[in-house]
C-alpha cells in the first residue's frame, strides 16, 4: 500500500517536472531581452513631412514564420530640429482593437477598417472607438545617417512599445 | 454464419447486454408521436460532430500547420488535392450548420423548460458543450491563415491585451511569441485539433450519460409543474406504464432528422463551395479589411458600435456574464411551470435575445461604418446632386464637390445614402446648417475626440471655402437653406 503509494508518486514526479517544465517554457515564452535594431533605410530617402509605409521582416518572429513575420510600419520625417533628424515612427496596428490603419494622405488621416477609427498625421487619436493615438516605435539615427527602429512586438495598450509612453494619450 | 461469428464477439464484449437496455430505455409516449419533432435538434449536432471528426482527420493529412506553408497547402487542399474543396467546404458548413442546430437545441430546451429538474446538470454541460463549439469555430477561423484570421488572432489579443494586470500575459499566452506568427499558428492548431475536441469529447459523453440516467423530458403540459419532492416518482410512472422504447419510434425521428440535415449541408457545401483563404496572410499589404466569421459579427458589430467607455465592461465583463447566465438558468429555476404559454418572461428573453443578436449579426455583416477601403472615394458623387434641370452648380461648389471626395469625407458620410454610416447623411446639410457652422463643425470636428475628426490642419482655405459653398447648397430641391436666427434676412 504504502509502497505502491510512493511508487506512484515518484512516477508522477519525475513526468510532470520536465512536462510542466516544457509547458510553462512553451506557454511564456519571454519576449526577448536583447533589443533588436531594424534598418529602415538611409534618412534622405523619407520626404519631408510625409508619412510612408515601411516594410521589413521582424527579427522577433520564429525562422518558420513566413510572410506572417512582414511587419509594417508608418514613418514621417519632420526635418531637422537643431540639427538633429526628427521622425515618427507608428505602429500598423490600431489602438482599438490592433486592425491594420491606412493612410490617407489626401485628407492627412489614418483611418481603420475595422470598427472606423481616425487619427491625425502625427498618430494622435481623431475620432471613433480608439482609446488613444497610435503606437509610437523608438527610433535613432544611426552613424551611417540611417533610420533604424526597435524591431516592434504586437502592440496592446498595457505593453505598448515606448516604456516611457503613457498608457493613455 | 455472421450470427454466429457475432455472438462469439458479443459473449465476449457484452455489446446487447450493456448498448440494447440503453437503446430501449423508455421514453415519454408523447415522443413517438408528432411531438417527438421537437427532440431531434440535439441528436443532428452530434451527427455534425462526427461529420467534423472525419473531414478534420481528412483535412489534417494535407493542412500544414506552419505559419509559412498553411496559405499554400489550404490552396493545394482547394484547387489540386481531388476532393479538397469539397472537404474543406464541408468542414466549414458543418461547422456553421452545428453552430446553429447547437443555439436550436438549446433554445428548444430552455423554451420548453427541460432543464428543471433533476436535469439541470444536463444543461449545464451542455452550455460547456456550447463553449466548445464557439472555441472551435474561432481556432477554426485561424486555422485558415489568412488576412481575416490573422487580424482575428490580432483583434482578440488586442481584447485580452485589455485586462487588468494580467493582460500582457494572456496576450503572451494566445500569440506564443512577441507576433503572431509560426508560434500562434502551432498553438491554435493545439487548441482546434487536441484540447478543444478532446474536452468536448468528454463533455459530450457526460452529457449523453445525464440523458440516459435523468432520461428524456416528457413534453411540457401548461398547468404540470415540475416539482423535485414528487417528480421523480411520477416521470418513473408515466414512462413505465405508458412509455415507448427509445430504439422505436423515436429514433427513427433523430435518424430522419440527422440524414436531411446532413443531406442539406452536403448540398450547401457543394454548391456554395469552401470559404478561403482569402488571400495571403501578409501583415503588410494594404486594404486588409478584416472580418470574422459569422458566429462573431454581433460581437464585432457590439465593438464598433459601443461607446468607448462602455467598451471595456463590453469586451471583459459582458462575455463573463454571459456565461455565467446561461449557468445559473436551471439553478435559478428548477422547478415550477414548463410550457411556453406559462413562462412569459423566458418566451420574451429568447425573442429579445435573438432579435439584438440578429440586428447585430445584420449591422457586422453590412458594417455600415466603414464602407470598403477603396470605396467611398470612387464612388462618384450623384448625379442629380451636380446637374440637373433645376441645379446648375457654380465652378466653385464643383471644386468644393472635388474636395469633398478627395479628403476621404465619404468614409463616414454618404450622399444620397451611398457612403459611410459613422456620420450623418449630407444629401440635404445645407437645410440644417450654416456656412459658419459648417466651416466650425469641418475644421474643429465634434469636441472632445467624438465623432469627426478635425479637418482644421487638414484643409486649406481655398478649399474650405470651396467645400462649405457645395455644401450648403444641398437642400431638397425648392427648400430654403438653413439660416441663423440673428442672421439679417436680406
Ligand atoms: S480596430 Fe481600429 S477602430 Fe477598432
Amino acid at each position: 500500500m504504502l509502497l505502491s503509494g510512493l511508487a506512484s508518486a515518484a512516477a508522477a514526479t519525475v513526468v510532470a517536472i520536465p512536462g510542466i517544465g516544457y509547458l510553462a517554457a512553451a506557454a511564456c515564452r519571454k519576449l526577448k531581452d536583447q533589443v533588436d535594431w531594424v534598418n529602415l533605410g538611409p534618412v534622405d530617402e523619407f520626404p519631408e513631412n510625409e508619412t510612408r509605409l515601411k516594410t521589413f521582416v521582424n527579427p522577433l518572429g520564429q525562422p518558420w514564420d513566413g510572410i506572417t513575420a512582414n511587419t509594417g510600419v508608418y514613418v514621417r520625417y519632420l526635418g531637422r530640429q537643431s540639427f538633429e533628424h526628427q521622425f515618427q515612427v507608428f505602429a500598423i496596428n490600431c489602438t482599438h482593437l490592433g486592425c491594420p490603419v491606412e493612410w490617407f494622405p489626401q485628407s492627412g488621416l489614418f483611418m481603420c477598417p475595422c470598427h472606423g477609427g481616425v487619427y491625425y498625421a502625427n498618430g494622435d487619436h481623431a475620432s471613433g472607438p480608439p482609446p488613444r493615438g497610435l503606437y509610437h516605435c523608438e527610433w535613432r539615427v544611426n552613424s551611417a545617417n540611417q533610420l533604424e527602429i526597435q524591431a516592434p512586438h504586437l502592440p496592446t495598450l498595457q505593453r505598448t512599445l515606448r516604456a516611457d509612453q503613457p498608457v493613455r494619450g | 454464419m455472421f450470427k454466429r461469428i457475432y455472438d462469439w464477439i458479443d459473449f465476449r464484449l457484452g455489446i446487447r447486454e450493456t448498448f440494447m437496455p440503453m437503446l430501449r430505455h423508455p421514453v415519454p409516449r408523447e415522443i413517438a408521436g408528432p411531438l417527438g419533432w421537437w427532440y431531434v435538434f440535439g441528436s443532428a449536432s452530434l451527427t455534425l460532430f462526427l461529420i467534423q471528426i472525419l473531414t478534420g482527420i481528412g483535412l489534417a493529412l494535407t493542412y500544414v500547420p506552419s505559419a509559412d506553408q498553411a496559405y499554400e497547402s489550404l490552396l493545394y487542399l482547394n484547387y489540386q488535392q481531388p476532393w479538397g474543396w469539397f472537404l474543406r467546404s464541408l468542414h466549414y458548413w458543418s461547422s456553421s450548420a452545428m453552430v446553429v442546430l447547437v443555439l436550436v437545441h438549446m433554445t428548444q430546451v430552455f423554451l420548453h423548460g427541460s432543464y428543471k429538474y433533476p436535469r439541470e446538470l444536463t444543461w449545464l454541460v451542455g452550455v460547456l458543450l456550447l463553449l466548445c463549439t464557439l472555441g472551435m469555430a474561432f481556432t477554426g477561423q485561424v486555422l485558415r491563415w489568412d488576412p481575416d484570421a490573422y487580424w482575428g488572432v490580432g483583434v482578440g489579443a488586442s481584447m485580452a491585451g485589455r485586462v487588468p494586470e494580467a493582460g500582457p500575459t494572456i496576450v503572451d499566452l494566445l500569440l506564443g511569441g512577441a507576433i503572431i506568427g509560426g508560434d500562434t499558428l502551432s498553438r491554435f492548431f493545439a487548441l482546434h485539433v487536441f484540447v478543444i475536441p478532446g474536452a468536448l469529447m468528454f463533455f459530450l459523453a457526460i452529457h449523453l450519460w445525464l440523458i440516459l440516467k435523468r432520461g428524456i423530458s416528457a413534453p411540457p403540459k401548461a398547468g404540470a409543474r415540475v416539482d423535485p419532492a414528487t417528480y421523480d416518482s411520477e416521470y418513473e410512472r408515466d414512462t413505465h406504464e405508458h412509455g415507448v422504447p427509445f430504439n422505436a419510434e423515436p429514433i427513427l425521428k433523430d435518424i430522419i432528422f440527422s440524414a436531411l440535415v446532413v443531406i442539406a449541408v452536403v448540398g450547401i457545401a457543394a454548391v456554395a463551395g469552401p470559404k478561403g483563404p482569402s488571400a495571403p496572410p501578409d501583415p503588410t499589404l494594404p486594404g486588409a479589411n478584416p472580418r470574422p466569421d459569422w458566429p462573431f459579427l454581433w460581437l464585432f458589430a457590439l465593438l464598433a458600435l459601443s461607446p468607448p467607455s462602455a467598451e471595456t465592461v463590453i469586451m471583459l465583463i459582458l462575455p463573463v456574464a454571459l456565461i455565467l447566465a446561461l449557468l445559473a438558468v436551471p439553478l435559478i429555476s428548477n422547478r415550477g411551470e414548463r410550457a411556453p404559454s406559462r413562462r412569459p418572461v423566458a418566451v420574451l428573453l429568447v425573442i429579445f435575445i435573438y432579435t439584438t443578436l440578429g440586428a447585430l449579426t445584420h449591422l457586422g455583416h453590412t458594417a455600415p461604418w466603414s464602407p470598403v477601403m477603396t470605396a467611398w472615394s470612387s464612388d462618384p458623387i450623384p448625379t442629380e446632386l451636380i446637374a440637373s434641370k433645376e441645379r446648375t452648380l457654380s465652378p466653385l461648389q464643383l471644386q468644393g464637390a472635388v474636395v469633398f471626395q478627395n479628403k476621404q469625407c465619404r468614409n463616414c458620410h454618404s450622399l444620397d445614402s451611398i457612403g459611410g454610416k459613422r456620420g450623418p447623411d449630407l444629401t440635404h446639410v445645407g437645410q440644417r446648417m450654416t456656412t459658419d457652422q459648417l466651416i466650425d463643425q469641418v475644421s474643429n470636428g465634434t469636441p472632445g475626440g467624438g465623432n469627426m475628426p478635425a479637418y482644421g490642419k487638414q484643409i486649406s482655405p481655398a478649399e474650405m471655402t470651396a467645400l462649405v459653398d457645395f455644401l450648403t447648397q444641398l437642400v431638397p430641391l425648392g427648400a430654403a437653406p438653413a439660416r441663423t436666427p440673428t442672421q439679417d434676412v436680406p
